[in-house]
C-alpha cells in the first residue's frame, strides 16, 4: 500500500482553509446517526469527544482512569504556546510555523504543522471562554512567557498547571456533553483491541477494569487519542498506566507506526535512586533560566563524591566543569533539550556523574542566589524546591540539585494523513499517539497545543470526510467480526493468568526498560540496537513462560492490567529498535554515535556547528519511516512518505 | 528501614473487609510510600498471594487517583501532598502504620483500598461547566478579568478532584470539593451568565449522591493536596443561598 | 405548588439551607444569651433592679411581650434542634464503616461534639424551665408569686448538685459556642481567609466571657454565700404575708 498523506494543494496559507471548503460535509439532522468511539479522554481525546457531541454525533468516549479528569496531559507544567502575538514582539503564524518544523529537526510534516500554527490562536481563546484560569497582567489581559529557548513570547500558562488546567476545561465540556446525552462516559474501561468490518475500523473490544468482563462497542469511526509510550523503558515521567496498547493492536490490524524511535528526553529530572523506583519526576525546565550545570573535572573528585567522601562545596570553582556554558557558549545552560541531555549523558558516561549511581549532574543555585537573593530565587523557583526537598530530602537553597534527563515524550505514532485517518479506514489518531506534528523533536510548550488542535478543531472538520461516504449505523456487536476479537482478548487475558509462572510483570517490564534505555535511549548504535534486537525477543519469550499474575481474569486485577500492557510493551520495543536502526542518522530525539559532526567536518570548520553535533542525512532520510505489521517477532515493513520543505528551508539546526 | 503495615483488605463490596498486618522490611528510606507498597506487593506475588491493590497514576501529585488514609489522615498528615508524594524518610523505623481507603458512603468501595468516586464527575456533569460550543469563542482578550480575581479562581480551580476532603470529613461531605469547583467557574466573567443554575445543580446533585453535610470543621482543608481554602465554601453557601432566593423570586 | 417545589420546601430540604437555619437559629439564641446574662447580672447590683427587671419583663406588651418571646424562641429553638439532629443522621449514614484507625488534624473537641453538647444543653434547658419557669418546686413557686425573683433565684442555687449541673451545662453551652459562634459566619457565608482568625477568636472569646459570666451567679451564692441573709428575710417576710393571706409583700406595694 502506498501512503497518500492527501495534503490539500495550494499555498501553504491556504491549504487547511482550501481542505474545510472542498472536504464533504453532514446534514445537521444526519449527525447523529453517527457514532464515533474516542478512545482516551485527555486533551485530544476530551476534546474531540466533546466537540464532536456539541456538533449532534453520538460518542462513546473511553479511558483506564477512574475518571476522564485524570488523563495524564494534567501533568504537564509548562504552558502553550498560541501565535497570538499580544507581546507584539513579532510572533506569527508563520513565525510559529516555522520554529515548530525547525524545532523538530526537519522531519515533520509541514502541511499539518502550518495547520497546528493556523488554529493555535483558537485554542487560547476556546480555553479562556471555558474558564480556564490563565495567567494575567494587572490591566487584566493574558501573560505569555518565553519558555524553551523560543525567541518571541508566546506561551500562555496557569501557574505551574497548565496541563491540569487545560484538561479541566476539556473534561468540563465533556461532562456538560454527558449530562445532554451526547457522550457516554466509560470509564475505568481499558480498550484491548480494535475491530474491522469489510477492512474498515468499526468498534474497539474494551475490558471493563471493575467486572473483567470483555464487551465489544460498535461505530461507524474509531478516534484514537491514548497518548504516547514512553512507558517502553519502564522509568518514565509517564504515569503509572500510560501504555501502548491501543496503538499496537491498531498496528497489528493494519495501521502503520510512524517513527517509533523519535522519544524526546527531558533534561531536567530528578535522578534515580534506586531498582524500587517506579517513575521520574520532572523539574520544570525554567529552572535552567538562573541554576548553572555542572560535574567535576576529574573522575576522583566525582568518584569521591558518590562515594560521600566529598560533598559538591568542596570542590573548588577550577575543578568544575560548567560543560553546557563551556561547549555552547551563546545558550549555554539553556541549550536545547535533546543537546542538554546527551551533555549530561557524556559527562556521566565518562565517570563524572555525581549521584550515587552515577547517573547525575549538579544544577547549581550558588551563583543565582549570590547575585539575586534568596528571596528572589524563593519566588521564582520556591514550589519546584518544595517539591525536590520533598522527593530527595535535600534542601537546594543550600546544595546543588541533582538532575539527571528521563524518557518524556514520544514524537512518533501511528501514521495519519491530513485528516488524521490511520491507513485502515475508519481508524483515526490524534494527540501524542499519533506522529504528525513535532517531527523529530517537540518544542516546550507545543504537545498541549497539538492535543487540542486535534481535538477541537481538527478532527470534527476531517472525520466527515470519512463518514460521508459511510452509512450510518449498520454495524452491531453481534456480528462475527467482534465476536471474534472478543474471544481472542478473552484468550489472551486467561492466557496471561495462567501461565503462573515465577517473575512478577514488572521484574520483566523493568528487564525491557534497561534493554531499552541502555540501547536504544538517548544515545543508539547499530550494534546497541542489534543486540536489544536479539534481546527483546528472548524477555518476551521468558514472560509468556515465567510471569506470575496472581488472581483471576474477571474482577478488579491491576496485576493483569499491568500484564496486558507489558506484554504489548514486549511486543512494540522491536518495532521501536527497527525504526532507530534504520534511520542511519541522527536528528532531534534520535542521536545515533555512528552520526555526529567531527573535527573534521566541513561545517565544524566553517563554524556553523560544533564536533558531536548531531548529522542529520536530509538526502537519505528526510522521510517517515511508517513500518507495517508483519507478525509478531517477523521484521515489519517499511513504508515511506517523502518530506518536502516547501516553505522552511533545511538548515542545520545549531545553538553555538 | 523495617515497618509494620495494618492493611484494609477486601475483596469487593460484598466482602466484610478486614485489617491485615503485613511484615514491610528493608524499605529504602528513599523510596516513596507508593514504591513502599509495591515492594510489599512484590513480596506478596512471589510468595503466592494476591497484591493489595490500591489506585494510582501520575505519582506526582496532580492526577488525583491516589487515595490512601494513611494513619487515619488522608494522603497523611504531611500537609500540601498526595499520598503519592510521600516519601519513606517521614517515617520512624519500626513503626506501625495503618493504610485505610477513602472512607464514604458516596464512595463505595471496589477492592482494597480502591474506591469509586465518580460521584464527583456527575456533580460536574450537574453544572460544573461553562457551556460554550467549540468555536464559538472570542478574542480571549476580548473580556479582561481583574489580576486578583483570576488568582482567586486559579486557587480554587487547584483542585485535582481526588476526594481527600470527604474522606477527611467526620461528615463525608464534599462541600471544599464542590465550593472549589463552583468558585473556580463562579469568579470569572465568563462564567458568570450560568452561575445561578451551576451553583443549584451541583448541590443538589451532591445532595442526591448521599454525602454528608459541612458543619465547620476545616479537616477538608487541612488535608488538601492543593490546599485549597475553607472561604470557598462560604462563598458557596452564600452563593446557593442567593440562587434559590432568585428561583423563587423569578 | 407542590411540597418538592415550594421554596421554603427546597431550602429545607438542601443540605446548604438546612444548615443556614441552623445558623440563622443560632444566631438568634447567641444573641438571646447574651440578653440574658446582662439581665442576669442584675442580681449583682441589687434585689430591687433584678425584681423590677423580672416585673418589666412580665409585663411588657401588656403581659404579650414575654409570650411572643418565648413563642419565637421555642420555634427557634425546635428548627435548630430537629435540623441538626436530622443533619447528624445524615452525616452518621454519609460514613456507614468507620476509619479503623481515627484521626484528626485541626478539628477541635468542641467541633465534633455539638451534637452531644448540644443535646446536653437541651435536657439543662427543660430542667432550667421547670426550675426558674415553671416553678416546679413549691417553695420557689411562692417567692415568685410574691415578686420575689431576686429571692427566688438566690434559694434556687443553695444546693450544690443544682449548681454543679448549672456549671457542668454552662461548660458545655461554652464548648458549643466556641464552634457554633463562628461556625454562624462560615454558614451564612460571611467568613473569609482574612477575617477567619478574627472570627475564630470572637467565637472563642464569647464563649468564654457566657461561662463566666453566667457561673458567676450561682458559684457566688452557693459558694460565697451572695445575697443569703437578704434571702432569709425575704423568706420571712413572703411566709408571714401568705400566712396573713395576702398576695404581696406590703412594702412592695407602690408598684402593684
Amino acid at each position: 500500500m502506498s501512503l497518500d498523506s492527501k495534503i490539500p494543494e495550494g499555498p501553504m496559507d491556504q491549504k487547511w482553509t482550501k481542505h474545510k471548503m472542498d472536504s464533504k460535509l453532514i446534514n445537521p439532522a444526519n449527525k447523529r446517526k453517527y457514532t464515533v468511539i474516542v478512545v482516551g479522554s485527555g486533551l485530544a481525546g476530551g476534546a474531540a469527544a466533546a466537540s464532536l457531541a456539541e456538533m449532534g454525533y453520538q460518542v462513546k468516549c473511553f479511558c483506564y482512569q477512574d475518571s476522564p479528569r485524570r488523563a495524564h496531559s494534567i501533568a504537564a507544567q509548562g504552558g502553550i504556546n498560541a501565535a497570538k502575538n499580544y507581546q507584539n514582539d513579532g510572533d506569527s503564524v508563520h513565525r510559529l510555523f516555522y520554529d515548530t518544523v525547525k524545532g523538530g529537526d526537519f522531519r515533520a510534516r509541514e502541511a499539518n504543522v502550518h495547520r497546528l500554527a493556523e488554529v493555535s490562536n483558537a485554542i487560547i481563546d476556546q480555553c479562556t471562554a471555558q474558564g480556564v484560569p490563565f495567567a494575567r497582567e494587572y490591566g487584566g489581559l493574558l501573560d505569555n512567557r518565553s519558555f524553551g529557548g523560543a525567541q518571541v513570547s508566546r506561551t500562555f500558562y496557569a501557574r505551574g498547571q497548565t496541563g491540569q488546567q487545560l484538561l479541566i476545561g476539556c473534561y468540563q465540556a465533556l461532562e456538560k456533553e454527558i449530562s445532554k446525552g451526547g457522550v457516554t462516559m466509560y470509564p475505568r474501561t481499558e480498550m484491548m483491541d480494535v475491530v474491522k468490518v469489510n477492512g474498515h475500523a468499526k468498534g474497539i473490544v474494551v475490558r471493563d477494569m471493575i467486572t473483567g468482563k470483555v464487551e465489544s462497542h460498535a461505530a461507524d469511526a474509531v478516534i484514537l487519542a491514548t497518548g504516547g509510550y514512553g512507558n517502553v523503558f519502564f522509568l518514565s515521567t509517564n504515569a503509572m498506566g500510560c501504555n501502548v496498547t491501543a496503538a499496537l493492536r491498531a498496528h497489528k490490524r493494519g495501521a502503520y507506526f510512524a517513527n517509533p524511535c523519535y522519544t524526546q528526553i527531558h533534561p531536567t529530572c530528578i535522578p534515580v535512586s534506586g531498582d524500587y523506583q517506579s517513575k521520574l519526576t520532572l523539574m520544570s525546565e525554567s529552572l535552567r533560566n538562573d541554576g548553572r550545570i555542572w560535574v567535576p573535572k576529574g573522575k576522583d573528585d566525582a568518584e569521591a563524591i558518590r562515594t560521600g567522601k566529598k560533598s559538591p562545596e568542596d570542590i573548588a570553582e577550577d575543578d568544575r566543569d560548567y560543560y553546557l556554558e563551556r561547549k555552547y557558549p551563546s545558550y549555554g545552560n539553556l541549550a536545547p533539550r535533546d543537546v542538554s541531555s546527551r551533555a549530561a549523558k557524556e559527562v556521566c558516561d565518562d565517570g563524572r556523574g555525581v549521584a550515587p549511581t552515577g547517573l547525575g549532574v549538579y544544577l547549581d543555585f550558588k551563583d543565582a542566589i549570590a547575585r539575586l537573593g534568596e528571596d528572589v530565587i524563593r519566588a521564582r523557583y520556591g514550589n519546584l524546591f518544595q517539591m525536590y526537598e520533598k522527593i530527595t530530602g535535600d534542601n537546594p537553597y543550600g546544595t546543588p540539585m541533582q538532575i539527571f534527563p528521563a524518557v518524556h515524550y514520544t514524537m512518533g505514532g501511528l501514521w495519519v494523513d491530513y485528516n488524521l485517518q490511520t491507513t485502515v479506514p475508519g481508524l483515526h489518531c490524534l494527540g501524542e499517539a499519533n506522529f504528525s506534528d513535532h517531527g523529530a523533536n517537540r518544542l516546550g510548550a507545543s504537545a498541549l497545543m497539538q492535543g487540542l488542535a486535534d481535538g477541537y478543531y481538527v478532527i470534527p472538520s476531517t472525520i466527515a470526510v470519512y463518514l460521508a461516504g459511510e452509512k450510518p449505523g449498520t454495524i452491531t456487536t453481534d456480528m462475527d467480526e467482534f465476536k471474534e476479537v472478543e474471544k481472542e482478548v478473552d484468550e489472551r487475558m486467561n492466557a496471561l493468568v495462567n501461565v503462573k509462572g515465577n517473575r512478577t510483570v514488572d521484574s520483566f517490564h523493568k528487564e525491557l526498560g534497561l534493554i531499552m534505555w541502555d540501547n536504544c535511549g538517548m544515545a543508539r548504535t547499530e550494534e546497541s540496537l542489534k543486540h536489544a534486537l536479539k534481546r527483546i525477543p528472548e524477555i518476551r519469550d521468558d514472560f509468556w513462560k515465567n510471569v506470575r499474575v496472581p488472581g483471576k481474569a474477571n474482577g478488579i486485577n491491576a496485576e493483569l492490567e499491568k500484564a496486558a500492557r507489558v506484554a504489548d510493551f514486549l511486543e512494540f520495543a522491536e518495532v521501536m529498535c527497527y525504526d532507530a536502526l534504520e534511520r542511519a542518522e541522527s536528528c532531534g530525539g534520535h542521536f545515533r554515535l555512528e552520526y555526529q559532526f567531527t573535527e573534521d567536518s566541513p561545517e565544524v570548520k566553517s563554524g556553523s556547528t560544533q564536533p558531536g553535533e548531531a548529522l542529520r542525512r536530509d538526502d537519505k532520510f528526510a522521510y517517515v519511516a511508517a513500518w507495517e505489521f508483519k507478525g509478531v517477532g517477523a521484521e515489519p515493513t517499511l513504508h515511506k512518505e517523502e518530506l518536502t520543505f516547501d516553505s522552511v528551508h533545511l538548515a542545520i539546526r545549531s545553538y553555538a | 528501614m523495617n515497618l509494620t503495615l495494618k492493611v484494609w483488605r477486601q475483596y469487593d463490596i460484598q466482602d466484610d473487609g478486614r485489617l491485615e498486618t503485613y511484615d514491610a522490611k528493608d524499605i529504602p528510606i528513599e523510596a516513596s510510600f507508593l514504591e513502599m507498597l509495591d515492594i510489599v506487593n512484590e513480596r506478596i506475588i512471589n510468595d503466592g498471594g494476591e497484591p493489595i491493590h490500591f489506585d494510582h497514576d501520575c505519582r506526582e501529585g496532580i492526577c488525583g487517583q491516589c487515595s490512601l488514609t494513611v494513619n487515619g489522615i488522608p494522603h497523611s498528615k504531611e500537609q500540601g501532598i498526595t499520598v503519592c508524594q510521600l516519601h519513606m524518610r517521614k517515617f520512624k523505623d519500626g513503626e506501625t502504620i495503618w493504610i485505610e481507603p477513602f472512607r464514604a458512603k458516596a464512595f463505595p468501595l471496589l477492592r482494597d483500598l480502591m474506591v469509586d468516586r465518580s460521584a464527583f464527575d456527575r456533580i460536574i456533569a450537574a453544572g460544573g461547566f461553562i457551556d460554550v460550543r467549540t468555536g464559538s469563542a472570542q478574542d480571549a482578550n476580548n473580556l479582561p478579568v481583574a489580576k486578583t480575581r483570576a488568582e482567586a479562581s486559579m486557587d480554587a480551580a487547584a483542585c485535582i478532584g481526588c476526594g481527600a476532603c470527604v474522606a477527611a470529613c467526620k461528615n463525608a461531605s464534599a462541600m471544599l470539593f464542590v465550593s472549589a469547583k463552583a468558585a473556580h467557574l463562579n469568579l470569572l466573567p465568563q462564567g458568570a451568565p450560568e452561575k445561578d443554575k451551576r451553583v443549584l445543580g451541583m448541590v443538589r446533585q451532591m445532595d442526591a449522591e448521599g454525602f454528608g453535610n459541612c458543619t465547620n470543621l476545616y479537616e477538608c482543608e487541612a488535608v488538601c493536596p492543593k490546599e485549597i481554602s475553607v472561604e470557598n465554601i462560604a462563598r458557596l453557601n452564600r452563593d446557593y443561598a442567593v440562587a434559590l432566593a432568585k428561583e423563587a423570586a423569578v | 405548588m407542590s411540597l418538592s417545589t415550594c421554596a421554603p420546601c427546597l431550602f429545607w430540604q438542601s443540605s446548604i439551607g438546612k444548615k443556614i437555619v441552623v445558623a440563622l437559629t443560632g444566631a438568634f439564641l447567641v444573641v438571646f444569651l447574651a440578653g440574658h446574662l446582662v439581665g442576669n447580672l442584675l442580681i449583682f447590683q441589687s434585689s430591687e433592679s433584678f425584681n423590677h427587671y423580672a416585673d418589666f419583663l412580665h409585663t411588657m406588651l401588656h403581659g404579650w411581650g414575654i409570650w411572643l418571646f418565648r413563642a419565637t424562641m421555642l420555634v427557634a429553638l425546635a428548627l435548630h434542634i430537629i435540623a441538626t439532629v436530622q443533619l447528624t443522621a445524615a452525616n452518621r449514614i454519609a460514613r456507614p464503616t468507620r476509619y479503623q484507625k481515627d484521626a484528626t488534624m485541626v478539628a477541635s473537641r468542641s467541633s465534633r461534639l455539638m451534637i452531644w453538647s448540644g443535646l446536653t444543653i437541651l435536657v439543662f434547658f427543660v430542667f432550667h424551665i421547670l426550675h426558674y419557669t415553671v416553678r416546679v418546686d413549691g417553695d420557689l413557686k411562692q417567692l415568685a408569686d410574691f415578686h420575689q425573683n431576686w429571692a427566688m433565684t438566690v434559694a434556687g442555687f443553695q444546693s450544690i448538685p443544682v449548681v454543679l449541673f448549672y456549671i457542668l451545662a454552662m461548660g458545655l453551652l461554652c464548648s458549643h459556642l466556641s464552634h457554633g459562634v463562628g461556625s454562624i459566619f462560615q454558614t451564612l457565608g460571611l467568613r473569609t481567609k482574612k477575617s477567619a482568625n478574627v472570627i475564630n477568636l470572637f467565637s472563642k472569646a464569647y464563649a468564654v466571657v457566657l461561662f463566666f459570666g453566667f457561673i458567676s451567679i450561682p458559684v457566688s451564692i452557693c459558694f460565697f454565700g451572695l445575697g443569703e441573709k437578704e434571702m432569709n428575710e425575704t423568706i420571712q417576710k413572703v411566709e408571714a404575708a401568705a400566712k396573713a393571706g395576702l398576695t404581696s409583700l406590703p412594702d412592695a406595694g407602690d408598684k402593684h
